[in-house]
């Protein structure tokens, strides 16, 4: 049971939620028993979907279509072959497996609003592939599915039924707010907007959706595998794209980024559609599905008042949010052995990158040498941020090489450059606004971990998380937001949203750290603590590349400058020679005359 | 599969696919000004043919008194926004525009229900009536949520889907239409029978088409709504409005589906719901324009017509799985050519 215990904070609801379902089918009569196993059936969709859409951002509108293949597979077995209902759900989850990861692997490359036109699209198509196999029984579908039997208890009531489908109900629940609340899961939370923060940490991006992608997928074919020996009945009708968008509905009316919001949202588009459409055609005089109507209207003044569902207006008044609390003391993480003082760590050899004709950085060079802070500088346009990008493995280098202690790493992805020991800043802050300033640092250690989506849903992982937050916490010290741990990222004001970004890469135990633009934005005061945080992090023998256009910031900073303008270096030196180099003056102030 | 056949599935491929490719202008517009996927294009498609065939009938259509009650519904809205602002000098316009022509239109109706004369007629009144649909549409539904990301706004179309759907069945009832076809000639060369209406629709796809690139080339207007098209920002720091410029896109969508739904009623029967197949085969076609480019919009519409008649030749059941399968390579080729930045979403 441990294994299943949800997040912390939310345990009472949760027991208290149990025991009143385990007490209702004995209680209630048939008509709400079976509301209630169709909003168990509904819910477990409907959980897939909070963790890809709401949470992953991943909008899919063909659940249903899964739903179909967990239903018709085991129908299709248990009828014309005899097979066994819990063989039918092995089949049908692999089934499942195997057409989402073909599916996610062309899918997910998609972007933006390509993604759910494309599932628009396979929606449709295999629900009238249901609909046109003569051996899937066509239109009018399969009956005689046998029921589900439990060691030697057919289960062939809806009240028997009704305990299957909610334990399984729950479980999803439990494993899905154990996988968020977890390393893999900040990795999930962090796919949102483009993603490129979570690369930077280490995190395979595209990889995590396809997995997120089946994890809902097989949520689906599962519901469909109980709602097949619920009914015993399966035809198409129930897998349309009519139905993939009502399951996106319930998210989005519950609250998409909210895990309790799956069950709230099935609850009330059940209840109301049940409940309209006996109301309905007694209002108008005539038989039809008008029940579409209000529930069209609802949502649309729902989304209009209130984007973030039900559970979004509960969370202003409430905290429902489950928050990771980091744990006095914990072993501590191993990290990299240090490089010595002045040992060569960067070096920049004729790096050039060219968007069609225009060069945007022309054969720049530089080093960087543990134990340093080499700034960056050059006035806007000059070629800083491209570099950066170059260094960090953004964009990709049109010639020249880039090199860290003597290994090549201007071939390399995002991802497997912070395993090298570099770790990044973003110039626009990169932070989940929602998430503590805690998990937001702890998705910096990402790397430092090891556990995956299974061990974390099922909580096998806590050893190795109380670990990573510990890390996090002691980052977050370092830099003097220890204070600030629990409070909303999106909450802080942008100096300290910096800062926050500095730690979140200084968990990622990096040889060498590279800011974008750290101080742009910030007023004085801010600007001053940030300087005194950079030295003493060189005093710890940090070291750091600066990418700045602030000469002021920089001047008392840095050991070393690089100037760039136009794409190209322009100068390098100390501080004092290169403020006094003409070129430079002329760089930005356009000449002495 | 001889020759005759072939031409003749050519034939009803590139009439289907004309009035695919003309909703497929509508949706590229619609996104591009707004950024909403308007999934209930097709809505406003069956809504004109139901019209049509209401009043072919001898009834007044459903839609006259819906456009009534979306007239007073936004009337209310924009009457409570003007007194709250104290701009009551706007008041004549808001109830103009959205109690008096809606009435003047469901009295046009009336009027012209019971008398069976003339077809153009009746047409001209049915395209009003579903164009005038439009930017209520667009104020109810989508205005004040002008600002939401594309998603929100893709699931609020979803859900106008439905609403429109539920409303066409209470306004028409479930009974398929169809209705008197503009020409009855049939054009025979050599072994091959043109059917005049084919010819009609192709026509009168290509007289939209100029009628919409002199709009958006030629007129004040339409450089307008091509502005916000570029850069929504830029186009109101010049004082181009959000507000009308969405108003004016779905006006003109509404009179594409109008349009649309006029030419496609007499050669197809048309339930409540058959809007949203026919949307979605306009989708197909903008998918292929990538949503951008309205030639190659019109141009996969017309590959979809093609391909949708032939497949019915050969696998008719798997028709619509063709149809739609197609889309997902597509999507493919789209999503590697484009770069596309993600625009951070709300959380």
């Amino acid at each position: 049971m441990s294994a299943l215990a949800a997040a912390p904070g939310s345990r009472w609801p949760l027991a208290l939620f149990v025991v009143v379902l385990a007490a209702a089918p004995l209680v209630l009569p048939e008509f709400y028993v079976t509301l209630l196993n169709y909003i168990g059936l509904y819910s477990i969709v409907a959980l897939g979907l909070v963790l890809l859409t709401g949470i992953g951002g991943l909008t899919s509108f063909g659940q249903a279509a899964f739903v179909g293949l967990g239903a018709y597979t085991t129908a299709y077995l248990a009828t014309a072959h005899g097979v066994s209902p819990w063989l039918g759900l092995v089949a049908g989850i692999a089934i499942t497996v195997v057409i989402a990861l073909v599916l996610g692997v062309l899918m997910l490359r998609l972007s933006g609003h390509y993604l759910p036109l494309g599932t628009i699209a396979w929606g449709i198509s295999l629900y009238y592939l249901f609909g046109n196999l003569q051996w899937l029984g066509g239109q009018t579908g399969l009956s005689g599915i046998p029921p589900l039997t439990l060691g030697g208890l057919v289960l062939d009531t809806g009240r028997e039924l009704c305990y299957v489908i909610w334990t399984v109900a729950i479980a999803a629940l439990a494993m899905i707010a154990n996988l968020l609340d977890s390393r893999p899961g900040r990795a999930i939370r962090s796919l949102r907007g483009g993603g490129m923060m979570a690369e930077a940490f280490g995190v395979d991006t595209a990889n995590l959706k396809i997995v997120v992608f089946v994890i809902a997928a097989v949520l689906a074919a599962v519901s469909g595998w109980l709602y097949a020996h619920l009914l015993r009945f399966v035809n198409p009708t129930p897998f349309s794209i009519t139905f993939g968008i009502e399951y996106l509905f319930m998210v989005v009316v519950g609250g998409a980024g909210y895990v309790r919001g799956a069950i709230v949202g099935a609850t009330l588009i059940a209840v109301l559609r049940e409940w309209l459409s006996t109301v309905l055609p007694k209002l108008f005089g005539q038989a039809g599905e008008f029940e579409i109507i209000v529930l069209g209207v609802l949502l649309v003044v729902l989304l209009q008042r209130a984007r973030g569902g039900v559970m979004g207006l509960v969370a202003r008044f409430l905290p429902v949010d489950a928050k990771a609390v980091a744990p006095a003391s914990a072993a501590p993480l191993p990290s990299r052995d240090k490089p010595e003082a002045g040992e060569l760590l960067l070096s920049v050899n004729d790096a050039t990158k060219r968007f069609g004709g225009l060069i945007a950085v022309n054969r720049v060079s530089f080093d960087l040498r543990a134990g340093e802070i080499l700034g960056l500088i050059g006035p806007n346009g000059a070629g800083k941020s491209t570099t950066f990008n170059l260094v960090t493995g953004v964009l990709p280098l049109t010639e020249g090489e880039i090199r860290f202690r003597g290994e090549r790493i201007d071939a390399l992805p995002s991802r497997e450059i912070v395993k090298r020991g570099i770790a990044r800043t973003f110039q626009h802050v990169q932070l989940r606004r929602r998430m503590t300033v805690l998990e937001n640092v702890a998705i910096g250690a990402h790397l430092r971990g090891v556990r995956g989506v299974p061990a974390a849903s099922l909580r096998l992982d806590r050893e190795e998380e109380r670990r990573l937050l510990v890390e996090a916490k002691r980052q977050l010290e370092r830099v003097g937001l220890g204070e600030q741990l629990d409070e909303r990222a999106g909450n802080l004001p942008l100096g300290q949203q910096r800062i926050l970004e500095i730690a979140r890469a200084l968990c990622a135990d990096p040889l060498l750290l590279l800011l974008d633009e750290p101080a742009a934005g910030l007023r004085y005061q801010e600007k001053q603590a940030l300087a005194a945080l950079l030295r003493r992090l060189k005093g710890e023998g940090m070291s750091v590349l600066l990418v700045e256009h602030d000469m002021d910031f920089v001047m008392n900073l840095v050991d070393r400058l690089v100037v760039m303008d136009f794409g190209e270096k322009i100068a390098a030196g100390l501080p004092r020679e290169v403020q006094r180099d003409p070129i430079v003056l002329e760089a930005y102030l356009g000449g002495l005359e | 599969m001889n020759l005759d056949i072939a031409l003749l599935l050519a034939q009803d491929g590139l009439t289907n696919g004309a009035i695919y490719a003309l909703l497929a202008l509508a949706l590229v517009l619609v996104f591009a000004v707004t950024r909403v996927i308007f999934v209930p294009q097709g809505e406003l498609v069956a809504y004109s043919a139901l019209t049509l065939a209401s009043l072919q009938l001898g009834k007044v259509p459903g839609t006259a008194w819906l456009l009534v009650a979306a007239g007073v519904a936004v009337a209310l809205l924009d009457t409570i926004a003007a007194l709250r602002d104290r701009r009551t000098r706007r008041l004549p316009a808001i109830l103009g525009w959205n109690v008096v022509l809606p009435l003047v239109l469901l009295a046009a109706a009336r009027w012209l229900a019971p008398r069976q004369d003339s077809l153009w007629l009746q047409t001209l009144v049915t395209v009003a009536i579903v164009t005038a649909l439009g930017p209520m549409l667009y104020r109810l539904a989508f205005q004040p949520l002008a600002n939401a990301s594309v998603l929100v706004l893709l699931i609020v179309s979803v859900a106008v889907h439905f609403v429109m759907t539920g409303l066409g069945l209470l306004a028409f009832g479930a009974e398929g239409s169809r209705t008197t076809p503009f020409s009855d000639a049939r054009i025979t060369a050599g072994t091959v029978t043109i059917s005049g209406q084919s010819v009609f629709v192709i026509g009168a796809s290509l007289v939209l088409i100029a009628a919409l690139w002199f709009f958006f080339e030629k007129t004040l207007y339409g450089k307008a709504l091509r502005a916000t098209a570029v850069n929504r920002l830029g186009a109101r720091l010049v004082g181009i409005s959000t507000t009308l410029a969405g108003k004016l896109t779905f006006l003109l969508a509404a009179a594409i589906g109008a349009v649309s739904g006029v030419l496609v009623a007499p050669i197809t029967t048309i339930y409540y719901d058959s809007g949203f197949l026919v949307g979605l085969k306009g989708f197909v076609g903008a998918i292929i324009g990538g949503f951008a480019s309205y030639p190659a919009a019109a141009l996969g519409a017309l590959l979809v017509g093609l391909l949708e008649s032939f497949s019915s030749f050969w696998a008719s059941a798997f028709k619509e799985v063709i149809a739609f399968t197609l889309i997902i390579p597509v999507l493919l080729w789209r999503s590697f050519r484009t770069h596309h930045v993600e625009e951070e979403d709300e959380e």
